[in-house]
């Protein structure tokens, strides 16, 4: 009687709950093996995580920290999920994310209304309209390089979000400056995204709540993109494009156009989120408005297997990891995590494609 | 503004993206293409400036930087190649964990003083005026090391037998398949190569171009030229050398260009308004762009370009390549 593993090729479909299993699962090895790091250099991983729960989910005001910073990260994480749908490898959402920002600040700074006179309504939705314009438009450079000139997109959207870091820069530093410091001068009220706070003289239970609308912008923009990509013909082309490209070209349908398109678009929701950030929470632009959520969104696609509602629940734990990693020691920490968490994802994938069976034989090896 | 000095300058900062450039080829030319570059970089010149720092030994510490950047490259190359992941997604996540992994073994690097990798004149060749102040004096032994290992490179994937095998995995992995050629074996191999000479790169930058452990900000996005580079070389070493060379001279011409007050008789914007070098400062991811878009369009023109089976997982008789 011998016993051996057998790896062999799924022919079935995959059981559908395997993927949220999988998913899961890594994540849990990623906080074990993180945990163990933390040990061998001396840390106090139980500690650590026991302080991981108390700062993200220990009490309303920093639940709502959490979802706070989870907020930027559903908006950025739909964008990246449209484009890999395409296989389209769109890593440049943290610049789409700062001209987001810059475009919508233009608005109360240049500005294009009054903001004192103008009422609240218009300006924020200007600045909405306006930051999906400068996510658009630095998502529409490497897609028409792509489309034009086969330029690998991976590269020119990664250089592009050092362009948009330095172009902001050049704003907050000279032309915007307040009164020298690097940053411009706070926005006026009425470009302020409404927050519970605001209201914590009517209702006390309020106060400290930081949670602002840009969350809804996140939500309904899971809300249109699952549309577009479960029930519309565009979503229909997105996906063959993504699965088949050649059977996509044989059906006729205009590969460079949609790339275009697919990357104005993931663009937009990273350039909205820019606005979300300095309209919601910092109410200025400055550097570093972005601690890598451009980055992040791109695992937290990967990590909900591009499904748009799964990105807002898991938009949430990195936003955890976020709120986390700003207090715990050493800094680098919940960088690694995410490398870790997005390793084990993608490695996972193999027991999605193949499967482990143990098989037990009861012939009798020649000889024995 | 010294040509003299930015052409020096030039060869010293180049040499970094030359052995991340020519690390990434051998790992495409195999058909893995490897995003880590930037991550493992970043591990390197942390595990060099580390190790020498603890050893007094700036040779130790090249040693370990290469071997722990390479064994960071083998965690792609198991996913890519044994579970055949998305390659762009796992290298992805290299860049994440070797980040990470930096920033974290790196605390307390900052503001120390290890001793660092030696200059040297070559005889002779440096009294050559012009040619010499710029290629042959008070560089780095790393440089002198990148200007015999490039020729060589090419001539190991052009006109050696492993360097035929190299070719063959990366083009058609199938047929050398069915010539006994391990196309696991190669890859690995060849992924493990440019792991090290990745984390050679970024020991050059701790130990050697600009000393120091400045944690992410070590690297600043060369790694990531360093990829757009190997497009723009057509996957040939030596192009890659001469490119990266072109870029230091480029970055160090441009810290030159806000120095003086004026330039050629003229007001020097970029001295008046230091906030005008944000712009300087773009120039190189800009560059990159262009020598992107150039090489997209040379290859389509003479219809050559990346090794066919870049990107592509094989698995055994299965349709493909």
């Amino acid at each position: 009687m011998t016993t051996r593993l057998v790896i062999e090729k799924r022919t079935e479909d995959v059981p559908a709950w395997l993927p949220f299993a999988t998913a899961a699962g890594s994540v849990l090895l990623a906080f074990i093996v993180g945990g163990v790091i933390l040990a061998l250099i001396g840390g106090d991983p139980f500690r650590t995580l026991g302080f991981f729960f108390q700062a993200t989910f220990g009490s309303w005001p920093v639940i709502s920290d959490t979802i706070v910073k989870a907020t930027p990260l559903i908006m950025v994480g739909l964008g990246c999920a449209i484009a890999f749908k395409m296989k389209l490898w769109n890593i440049g959402a943290e610049g789409q994310f700062y001209m987001g920002a810059f475009f919508a600040s233009i608005v109360v700074l240049i500005p294009i209304v009054d903001p004192e006179t103008t009422p609240k309504w218009i300006v924020i939705t200007l600045m909405a309209v306006m930051g999906m314009l400068g996510g658009a438009l630095w998502g529409f450079i490497p897609g028409a390089l792509k489309a034009r000139f086969k330029v690998n997109e991976i590269i020119t959207t990664l250089m592009l979000n050092y362009v948009a870091i330095f172009w902001n820069n050049f704003w907050i530093f000279d032309r915007w400056s307040d009164a020298g410091f690097q940053m411009t001068p706070q926005f006026p009220r009425s470009a302020w995204l409404p927050r519970f706070a605001d209201y914590a003289r009517e209702i006390s239970a309020f106060s400290g709540i930081t949670l602002h609308l840009g969350v809804v912008f996140g939500l309904l923009a899971a809300v249109v993109i699952w549309w577009i990509l479960a029930r519309s013909r565009w979503g229909y082309e997105i996906k063959l494009i993504g699965d088949n490209p050649r059977a996509a070209e044989y059906a006729g349908l205009n590969i460079a156009k949609n790339v275009i398109l697919v990357m104005m678009l993931s663009g937009a929701l990273a350039g909205l989120a820019g606005m979300s950030e300095v309209s919601g929470v910092v109410h200025r632009l400055q550097e570093r408005i972005s601690p890598g959520y451009g980055f992040t969104g791109i695992i937290v696609a990967w990590l909900a297997k591009l499904n748009p509602f799964a990105v807002v629940l898991v938009s949430v734990l990195f936003g955890a990891l976020i709120v986390a990693g700003r207090e715990i020691q050493p800094s680098g920490l919940s960088n690694l995590l995410q490398g870790i968490i997005l390793f084990f994802i993608i490695s996972s994938d193999v027991l999605l494609r193949y499967r482990i069976r143990i098989e037990r034989s009861a012939t009798v090896e020649a000889g024995a | 503004m010294n040509i003299e000095l930015i052409l020096h300058a030039g060869l010293a900062t180049g040499t970094v993206l030359l052995f991340a450039a020519i690390g990434e080829i051998f790992a495409e030319r195999s058909g893995v293409l490897n995003l880590g570059v930037e991550g493992m970089m970043l591990v390197g010149a942390m595990a060099g400036f580390g190790t020498s720092l603890a050893l007094g030994n700036p040779w130790a510490g090249l040693l370990v930087a290469m071997v722990s950047a390479g064994i960071l490259s083998l965690a792609h190359a198991l996913v890519t190649i044994h579970f055949q992941a998305d390659q762009v997604v796992s290298g992805l996540s290299l860049t994440f964990l070797g980040t990470g992994l930096a920033l974290v073994l790196g605390e307390g690097l900052t503001g120390q003083n290890p001793p660092l990798i030696p200059e040297a004149d070559i005889p002779l060749l440096a009294a050559i005026p012009f040619v010499g102040p710029v290629f042959f004096q008070d560089h780095s032994v790393l440089v002198y090391i990148g200007y015999l290992f490039t020729p060589l490179c090419w001539l190991y994937i052009h006109r050696t037998r492993p360097g035929m095998h190299l070719r063959a995995v990366g083009e058609q992995p199938a047929a050398a398949d069915t010539l006994g050629i391990s196309v696991y074996g190669v890859r690995y191999f060849y992924t493990f190569v440019g792991g090290m000479l990745a984390g050679l790169a970024g020991a050059t930058i701790s130990l050697s171009v600009s000393p120091g452990w400045y944690s992410a900000q070590t690297t600043s996005g060369q790694g990531w030229i360093a990829v757009g580079l190997v497009i723009f070389a057509q996957w040939n070493p030596l192009q890659a050398a001469l490119g990266g060379y072109l870029f230091g001279a480029v970055r160090r011409g441009i810290l030159d260009l806000q120095g003086p007050a004026r330039i050629l008789g003229l007001t020097n914007p970029f001295f008046v308004n230091s906030n005008l070098g944000f712009f300087l400062q773009m120039t190189p991811f800009l560059l990159t762009i262009l020598a992107l878009v150039w090489g997209s369009r040379a290859a389509t023109r003479k219809r050559l370009g990346a090794p066919a089976a870049l990107g592509i997982p094989y698995v055994r008789g299965e349709r493909g390549l």
